[in-house]
């Protein structure tokens, strides 16, 4: 259904900005006439996300403007400023016009509406005779 | 990394190698950084005056983020709420963890509990711990006799 490519990828395709590339922890769930997407973006405002569909390629694209104290000496660290990437492949038809994205708390939300054509029709079945 | 031996010469900085083996070694660790084994990921930031935390917490509603510090000990707990309204057969992929966390930092000094702040915004929570004025370290001048 989907599958991600992006651990190759980020590492394939060297980045021109110095900053480490991170997948961002995903989940996806599939309703009846929905994908959705949520991603782990912390320190991500929402103008810093690009998102783009091309030939059933989703790509997330987001940079972290985590400010780091100035005039403090980092002594410990588990996390940095980053640039998350990931991208997934879909295999439904999504109706493009009615996507929706909302950035919450440092988690994207996206949701992916399935196109007309794609959505599953139910077949009434006639008796005979 | 590749240090030709060359011939010595007096002329030249005798250590020359070496320098340049300490800033490779230097550059290597540079954005060195821990795993993150537990949730949440945090930093540290030090000064004379205080300690910052940093910590990712994407998701978490800051209602559900609790900070208490008891003497040099920062307790950081709080919870990530799942989507309930989801049944999990119809998830793809699940890799975004939920459930309850903890986790306690040991500082190296005791903190004015009262000026503790702490912010949230994009997921990322920041405290600020002051460290408290009896045990910061006083100049003691020396008189001359």
């Amino acid at each position: 259904m989907t599958t991600t490519a992006t651990e190759v990828q980020a590492r394939q395709h060297e980045q021109t900005r110095d900053l480490p590339v991170v997948n961002p922890a995903t989940d996806i769930h599939e309703l009846e006439n929905q994908i959705v997407v949520v991603a782990d973006l912390p320190g991500v405002r929402q103008d810093q996300v690009e998102i783009t569909l091309e030939n059933r390629v989703l790509t997330i694209r987001a940079r972290s403007a985590m400010e780091e104290p100035p005039a403090h000496e980092c002594v410990y660290r588990e996390f940095g400023p980053a640039e998350f990437q990931r991208s997934f492949t879909l295999t439904e038809e999504i109706n493009r016009d009615a996507i929706t994205a909302r950035m919450k708390n440092g988690v994207l939300r996206l949701v992916l509406p399935k196109a007309a054509e794609a959505q599953p029709r139910r077949i009434a079945v006639q008796a005979e005779g | 990394m590749i240090y030709p031996i060359t011939r010595f010469d007096w002329t030249l900085d005798p250590f020359r190698e070496l320098h340049r083996l300490h800033r490779d070694m230097n550059r290597l660790f540079a954005d060195y950084r821990a795993p993150a084994a537990e949730f949440p990921a945090l930093n540290l930031w030090s000064s004379a005056d205080e300690v910052v935390l940093t910590a990712e917490i994407p998701g978490v509603d800051p209602k559900d983020v609790d900070v208490s510090v008891v003497g040099n000990i920062v307790t950081l707990t709080g919870e990530r709420k799942e989507d309930a309204s989801v049944p999990a057969e119809n998830y793809h992929r699940r890799e975004r963890g939920a459930g309850k966390f903890t986790r306690s930092v040991r500082l190296p000094f005791e903190v004015e509990t009262d000026k503790v702040q702490a912010r949230y915004e994009h997921g990322l929570l920041r405290v600020t711990l002051p460290r408290k004025e009896s045990t910061k370290p006083r100049r003691i001048a020396i008189h001359a006799e």
